[in-house]
């Protein structure tokens, strides 16, 4: 074990190189639907039991079914009518078992990228090869039924190892080259991306996905109400935005179609969609569209920029 | 985790259920917007369920496999909540009673049996008024649980259906399982006693087929997360919250009907939580703002089942 996971130094937000999205928006704006598939009764994790109590956990189960079964189709609606392309954290086994969401989804050209296979096996207690073999055929799945090389990663159930991101990043190079594995949206530490140290020494970058802004989070953690979390959402947008001015900022809303497509929460989410999407210097994207931008234009200067603060002589 | 791990048995990284449609048997994959649209009586929008958990805590609680959510957690005798919950029976119900009469609702009862044995005053009045009464179990503290004894849970379904039946001369064709707890053989011992649709299940906001080892059970759409227990023990909630959730969803099902066909709001309730004093406003307040919708159909849990059930032969 390691007292920092060695991701990244100490960046403060003081001072920083400015950045601007295309057309010169202030923030990136993207949603990440989680669409993820629980087993009824999976095999048993040393470290974590999927379910509170032997199966069937008939509460457990039957609520996330319901994000498949009728939540899916109410938020596809919903970012549609906003103009929004979804950015999808997909248990991959999801491709086999209800297709008919995958294709849904490649019709609106919406980003897929990995998070694992099913949400109810995690990677605590596996070997570096039984990982690498699970993101491997993770983003051999995407790439099978969507033809899209993986760009992103979550890992399933936010379960990691010390090797996570270097296992995918690597694993994306040996199937993809560079087109694959160079973003994460594992990591919560910052309002702009971030170049993560890696030991291959890939250009891969975390890219701000809100834990706070998650609506499992803001419901199931935190259990707000949904006219808060409505509200929550445009308040980080409105200070984001602010601040963006400055120097570009990144928001992005995890959802997950049990929580916010229920019917009790669906009119606050839409009401802080339509609000966010109705000013105009919002780019309103993609993780990947994203990460890509940031490689392109301000890996470098980002770079050279955590170099010289890594002392304490601030000017 | 260490990188010297020698890693989880290999059946983790195998997948034997990973192919078409569900992990289980059960039911079917389907995606409710793809469906046929459902037709309501007289051209309705959204069918309204009012189900009313009408329960009975034991003092002596045994708390198997789990404590009940609502049920007993002090040292015995823990007079506090067991009185608190009888408070609803005695006197919070009569507060509903006299809602549903004003707001026009047509109520449906999920009683435990054994305060239908307790209460017979109170099961005379349910009966006088002839709403539909469907069975909550035994009590809250008789659970259905994985590994139980399918003898002993046999027997305990016979016992709750069979005395229900008798107290309130109904046929008693609906379950909801104390704290929707369930083995794996629940929904075959409730076929085997002739019930038609339960109510555990919250994967869906319309009925659906749910299989068994012999015919197929009806799984009605009650939701959990907008429950008085869950929205406000649960999450914390104000009642004037949750009455804005209901109102929320109310109004959602009444647009999303107008495109998709039928919808149902099922509302599952508690005497002893929201027929408070402080509280039995926000109910009010609730139905009033719901009947008043144009396009609202108040109607038992059976009515509904059964209007949909014409839609969809087996």
């Amino acid at each position: 074990m390691r007292e920092d996971p060695e991701f990244y130094d100490y960046w403060p937000y003081h001072n920083r190189p400015k950045i601007t999205w295309p057309n010169g928006a202030r923030v990136a704006f993207w949603v990440a639907p989680n669409i993820e598939y629980y087993e009824l009764n999976p095999p048993s994790n040393p470290y974590r039991q999927a379910w509170p109590q032997a199966s069937p956990a008939v509460a457990g189960y039957s609520i996330r079914d319901y994000g498949n079964r009728v939540g899916h189709s109410r938020q596809m609606d919903l970012l549609d009518k906003y103009g929004i392309r979804g950015s999808i954290s997909l248990s991959t086994a999801l491709c086999d078992h209800h297709p008919e969401i995958i294709a849904a989804c490649r019709e609106r050209d919406w980003e897929f990228f990995s998070h694992g296979i099913y949400n109810t096996r995690y990677t605590y207690g596996m070997s570096g090869e039984q990982e690498r073999s699970m993101i491997r055929d993770s983003m051999l799945s995407i790439h099978k039924h969507t033809g899209q090389k993986c760009a992103g990663y979550l890992a399933p159930a936010l379960s990691h190892s010390e090797q996570t991101l270097d296992l995918f990043a690597e694993v994306g190079t040996e199937l993809f080259g560079d087109q694959a594995a160079f973003y994460t949206c594992d990591l919560f530490h910052d309002d702009q991306p971030t170049p993560i140290k890696l030991r291959s020494e890939k250009k891969f970058v975390s890219v701000p996905y809100s834990l706070e802004m998650n609506d499992t989070i803001a419901f199931a953690v935190n259990k707000i109400e949904p006219r808060r979390y409505g509200e929550q959402l445009k308040r980080n947008f409105d200070r984001l935005y602010q601040e963006g001015a400055q120097s570009g900022t990144i928001m992005c809303i995890p959802t997950h179609n049990y929580q916010v497509s229920c019917p009790h929460r669906l009119k606050a989410f839409e009401e802080a969609l339509e609000y966010i999407t109705g000013h105009s210097d919002v780019w309103v994207t993609t993780g990947k569209e994203i990460a890509s931008y940031f490689i392109d234009n301000y890996y470098e200067t980002v770079l050279a920029d955590i170099s010289a603060k890594k002392g304490n002589n601030h000017e | 985790m260490s990188k010297n791990s020698k890693g989880l048995p290999d059946d983790y990284l195998h997948y034997p259920h990973r192919s078409y449609g569900m992990d289980h048997d059960r039911y079917s994959w389907s995606m409710l917007q793809n469906r046929q649209p459902v037709k309501w009586p007289n051209g309705a929008s959204l069918a309204i369920w009012v189900n009313v958990a009408v329960q009975y805590f034991p003092l002596d609680q045994q708390g198997i496999p789990f404590k009940v959510p609502g049920g007993m957690t002090m040292p015995y005798p823990d007079l506090r909540h067991y009185s608190l919950r009888d408070y609803g029976n005695r006197v919070g119900i009569f507060r509903f009673l006299e809602a549903f009469d004003k707001y026009g609702i047509t109520p449906t009862f999920a009683l435990n049996t054994r305060l239908a044995q307790r209460t017979p005053y109170l099961m005379d009045i349910l009966k006088e008024r002839g709403n539909e009464i469907l069975c909550h179990g035994y009590h809250m503290d008789a659970l259905h649980y994985s590994g139980q004894d399918i003898v002993v849970e046999d027997a305990l379904v016979e016992r709750a259906l069979n005395e229900l039946r008798e107290l309130s001369g109904q046929a008693v064709t609906g379950w909801l399982s104390p704290a929707r707890n369930e083995s794996e053989n629940t929904p075959d011992i409730l076929v085997k006693h002739n019930i038609d649709y339960f109510c555990d299940w919250v994967n869906d906001d319309m009925p659906y087929h749910y299989n068994t080892d012999s015919k197929s059970l009806i799984a009605m759409p009650l939701s959990n997360e907008l429950e008085d227990r869950f929205v406000i023990i649960n999450n914390q909630h104000s009642e004037r919250s949750w009455g804005e959730q209901v109102c929320d969803a109310c109004d959602f099902l009444l647009e999303e009907a107008k495109t998709q066909g039928g919808r149902i709001l099922g509302i599952n309730i508690h005497p002893w939580l929201l027929g408070q004093p402080h509280r039995i406003k926000y109910l009010e307040d609730t139905l009033a703002h719901i009947m008043d919708k144009p396009g609202v159909w108040s109607a038992s849990a059976s009515e509904i089942m059964q209007s949909w059930d014409q839609q969809h032969p087996r």
